[in-house]
C-alpha cells in the first residue's frame, strides 16, 4: 500500500465517522462540530483524487461560511441538547424515513455496479483529462462551457439575498420558520456551479 | 522517501518553534514598544530590557490553577482553545521563509509545503479560525463571553470577504495560488531591487489586506470582542491557566501568520536586493514580518477602538465594494 | 502529495504540542477548588439568570449574507487564476456576475438591514 492509498483510507474512516456522529449527537453543537470534521475528511479525499479547488471550496464554503451559519442558527434558538425531540412519528415521516434510505442504498448499487461493469474508458469511470481538477481548469470550464450555469448561479445567490432580506425584515421568531429556503439555496450553489 | 520525511519532520518542528518563540516575544515587543510610544519604559525587571518577561509569563500560566465553572459544556470548552489556536499554526505550512538550502546534509525546501494552491489553502485556514471564538463563546455559559463570542465571529466572517478579496489582484497577475511562485515572481536583479513586489501593482489591494488582516485577528482598533470596559475579556473571560495562554498565543500566531502571508504576497517575501545576497534570505522574511508587526502595535497605540455598527458598515459598504472594485480595475489594467 | 503529508505531520506537531502543555501544566499546578470559584465570571456578583439570552438576530442575517458572498468569493479565485489565458469576455462574465450579485448587496443597504442599529 502506498501512502495515498493509507490516507484515503484514513480519511475515507473520518468522513463516515464523523457523519455517524453527526447523526448520533444529542448535543447539536457537537452535531456540527462532527459535520465539520466529516467535511474537511472529505476534503482531503477530494484533493486525493485530484479534484483540488472542489476540495478548497469544501472547507471554505461548508465548513468555513454554512457552519458557522448553522452554529449562529443553534444559538440563535438557543438548542442545548436538552429539547425533546422524540414523539411518535407521522404516517407521512415514517414513510420518508423508509423510502429515503432505501433509494439511496439503490442509488449506491446502482452506481457501484455501473462503474464496474462498463468499460473503465467511458461512463464515470474513465479518465480524467489532462489538468483536471486544477483550479484553472475548473475556472476555463466555468467560463466557457458552463457559462450559463455559472451566471444563473449568480441570480440564484441574489435570490438567497432577497430572502435573506425578507426574513430580516420579518417580526422577531418569525424569522427561524424561513431558515431552509437561504441555507438550501446558497448551499447547492457551490456543486451546481462547478460540476 | 524516508529521508524526505526526516527534513520535513525537521523543518516542521522547528518552524513550529520557531513560531511559539515568536509569539512570546510578540508579547515582549508589543509591551515595550507600547510602552515608550506612551512615554513608559515597558517591562524592565525580568532580564536586560524584560527580555526575560515573556518566559516568566509562561511559567507563571503553566503554574496557575485552572479554574472550570460549573456552567460550561464541557466537550466545547476543552475544544475551543485547540480550535482556535491549531487553525492559526497551520497558514505557516504554506509559508517559504527562505530559498532552497541545505544543511547537515540534508535538503531543505525553504518551505514546509509548497501546496499548487497555497492561497486557497490560506484563506480555507483562516475561514475556519472562526471556530475557536464561537465555541468558547457558546460553551462558556458567560454572557460576556457570549457577546464577545458572537461580536467576534460576526467581525470576522465579514472581514474574511475582503481578505480574501484583497489577495485576488495579486493572482490576477501572478496567475499562480503557490506561494513560492508568488515569491519566485516577485523577485529582481535590477537595483531597484522592489520593482517586482506586488505592492506597487496592488497599493489598494495592500491596503485592503492591511485593514482586513487586523480585523481578522481582532486587533486595535478592530478589537470589540475584548473591549475591556464593556466584555471584560470576551469569549476568553472564563478561561485562565494554560488553556488561556493557548488563545492568547493563538492570537499572536495569528497576527504573526497575517504579517507572513502579507509579506509572502505584497512585499516579495524572502527576496532582498541582490547586492546583499550574502545575507540569508530568511533574514530579509523576517524583517518584514517585523515591520508588519510593529506597524499593528503602532496601530494600537495610535488609533480609539471602531463602535460595532461602525465596524460592520465599514466592512461591508467600504471595503467590500472596494475590494470588487480593485478586482476590476486591476482585471482591465492587465487587459491594456 | 509529499507536500500535503508535510502538512498532516505539521497538524499533528502543531496538535501533539499543546496537548503536552496542557498535560504539563496538569502536572504541576494546584488544585484548589471551592464553589465560590466555579461561578461565572460577572463583576463579582453573583450571576443573574442565565447566559442563554435572545440576542440580535442580525447577527445571523449577516451570516446569511456572508455565505453568499463567500461563494461569489470562491469563484473569483479560480478566475483570477485563469484570467491570464481567458481574457476578455473573462473580464465581461465576472463583471455580470457581479453586478447580479452586487444589486442584491445595494437591495439588502437599501432595505436597511446591513445597518446595525
Amino acid at each position: 500500500m502506498t501512502v495515498d492509498t493509507v490516507i484515503f483510507f484514513i480519511s475515507a474512516a473520518v468522513a463516515a465517522f464523523g457523519a455517524t456522529m453527526m447523526i448520533a449527537q444529542r448535543n447539536p453543537v457537537a452535531s456540527v462540530l462532527y459535520m465539520i470534521l466529516s467535511l474537511v475528511a472529505q476534503a482531503v479525499c477530494y484533493v486525493q483524487l485530484g479534484a483540488l479547488f472542489i476540495g478548497a471550496v469544501l472547507v471554505i464554503v461548508y465548513a468555513g461560511a454554512i457552519m458557522v451559519l448553522f452554529l449562529f442558527v443553534i444559538m440563535l434558538l438557543n438548542l442545548r441538547g436538552s429539547e425533546d425531540l422524540g414523539g411518535p412519528s407521522t404516517p407521512v415521516s415514517l414513510t420518508t424515513k423508509l423510502l429515503v434510505p432505501v433509494l439511496l442504498v439503490a442509488e449506491l448499487v446502482f452506481i457501484v455496479r455501473s462503474a464496474f461493469t462498463e468499460a473503465a474508458s467511458t461512463g464515470i469511470m474513465a479518465a480524467p483529462e489532462a489538468g483536471f481538477g486544477e483550479v484553472a481548469s475548473v475556472a476555463r470550464l466555468l467560463l466557457t462551457r458552463y457559462l450559463y450555469p455559472f451566471e444563473l448561479t449568480g441570480i440564484l445567490l441574489l435570490v438567497a439575498i432577497v430572502g435573506a432580506v425578507v426574513m430580516a425584515r420579518r417580526e422577531r421568531g418569525d424569522e427561524a420558520g424561513g431558515t431552509g429556503v437561504g441555507v438550501s439555496a446558497s448551499d447547492r450553489t457551490p456543486t451546481g456551479g462547478s460540476d | 522517501m524516508l529521508e524526505m520525511i526526516i527534513s520535513s519532520s525537521v523543518q516542521v518542528v522547528v518552524v513550529i518553534l520557531v513560531v511559539l518563540f515568536g509569539c512570546a516575544y510578540s508579547t515582549w515587543l508589543e509591551r515595550k514598544v507600547l510602552g515608550h510610544l506612551q512615554h513608559r519604559m515597558g517591562p524592565t525587571f525580568a532580564g536586560p530590557f524584560g527580555l526575560l518577561q515573556p518566559v516568566s509569563d509562561g511559567l507563571k500560566l503553566i503554574f496557575k490553577e485552572d479554574i472550570v465553572p460549573d456552567s460550561v459544556e464541557r466537550l466545547t470548552y476543552t475544544l475551543a482553545p485547540i480550535v482556535s489556536f491549531v487553525p492559526a499554526l497551520l497558514t505557516f505550512a504554506v509559508i517559504p521563509y527562505s530559498a532552497e538550502f541545505s544543511f547537515f546534509g540534508l535538503e531543505f525546501k525553504g518551505v514546509i509545503s509548497d501546496l499548487n494552491i497555497g492561497v486557497l489553502w490560506v484563506f480555507a485556514v483562516t475561514s475556519l479560525g472562526v471556530y475557536g471564538i464561537i465555541l468558547a463563546g457558546w460553551s462558556s455559559g458567560s454572557k460576556y463571553s457570549l457577546m464577545g463570542g458572537l461580536r467576534s465571529s460576526a467581525q470576522m466572517i465579514s472581514y474574511e470577504l475582503s481578505y480574501g478579496l484583497s489577495i485576488v489582484g495579486v493572482i490576477i497577475f501572478a496567475n499562480t495560488f503557490s506561494m513560492t511562485e508568488l515569491v519566485a515572481k516577485q523577485a529582481s536583479d535590477s537595483i531597484l531591487f522592489f520593482e517586482n513586489w506586488y505592492i506597487l501593482k496592488q497599493p489598494l489591494g495592500f491596503l485592503l489586506y492591511l485593514t482586513c488582516a487586523i480585523a481578522e485577528t481582532n486587533r486595535a482598533p478592530f478589537d470589540l470582542p475584548e473591549a475591556e470596559s464593556e466584555l471584560v475579556g470576551g469569549y476568553h473571560t472564563e478561561y485562565s491557566s494554560m488553556r488561556f495562554s493557548t488563545f492568547f498565543i493563538g492570537e499572536y500566531a495569528n497576527m504573526l501568520a497575517v504579517a507572513c502571508v502579507g509579506a509572502t504576497i505584497f512585499l516579495g517575501g524572502w527576496n532582498g536586493p541582490f547586492f546583499l545576497s550574502f545575507v540569508p534570505a530568511v533574514v530579509w522574511f523576517l524583517i518584514k514580518v517585523f515591520l508588519f508587526m510593529f506597524f499593528y502595535i503602532w496601530l494600537r497605540a495610535t488609533f480609539p477602538r471602531f463602535r460595532y455598527d461602525q465596524l460592520m458598515r465599514f466592512g461591508w459598504l467600504v471595503l467590500f465594494p472596494l475590494a470588487i472594485l480593485n478586482i476590476l480595475v486591476t482585471g482591465l489594467f492587465v487587459l491594456l | 502529495m509529499t507536500g500535503y503529508l508535510a502538512v498532516l505531520i505539521f497538524l499533528l506537531v502543531g496538535t501533539g504540542i499543546v496537548l503536552f502543555t496542557f498535560f504539563l501544566s496538569r502536572l504541576i499546578r494546584p488544585f484548589n477548588t471551592y464553589p465560590e470559584k466555579s461561578i461565572n465570571y460577572e463583576c463579582a456578583e453573583d450571576p443573574i439568570g442565565t447566559s442563554w439570552f435572545q440576542f440580535n438576530n442580525r447577527f445571523y442575517i449577516f451570516a446569511l449574507i456572508f455565505v453568499i458572498f463567500d461563494v461569489e468569493v470562491i469563484f473569483l479565485f479560480p478566475w483570477a487564476v485563469a484570467y491570464g489565458q481567458l481574457g476578455l469576455y473573462a473580464l465581461v462574465e465576472m463583471v455580470i456576475f457581479i453586478l447580479i450579485l452586487f444589486f442584491g448587496l445595494y437591495y439588502a443597504w437599501k432595505k436597511g438591514v446591513l445597518k446595525w442599529v
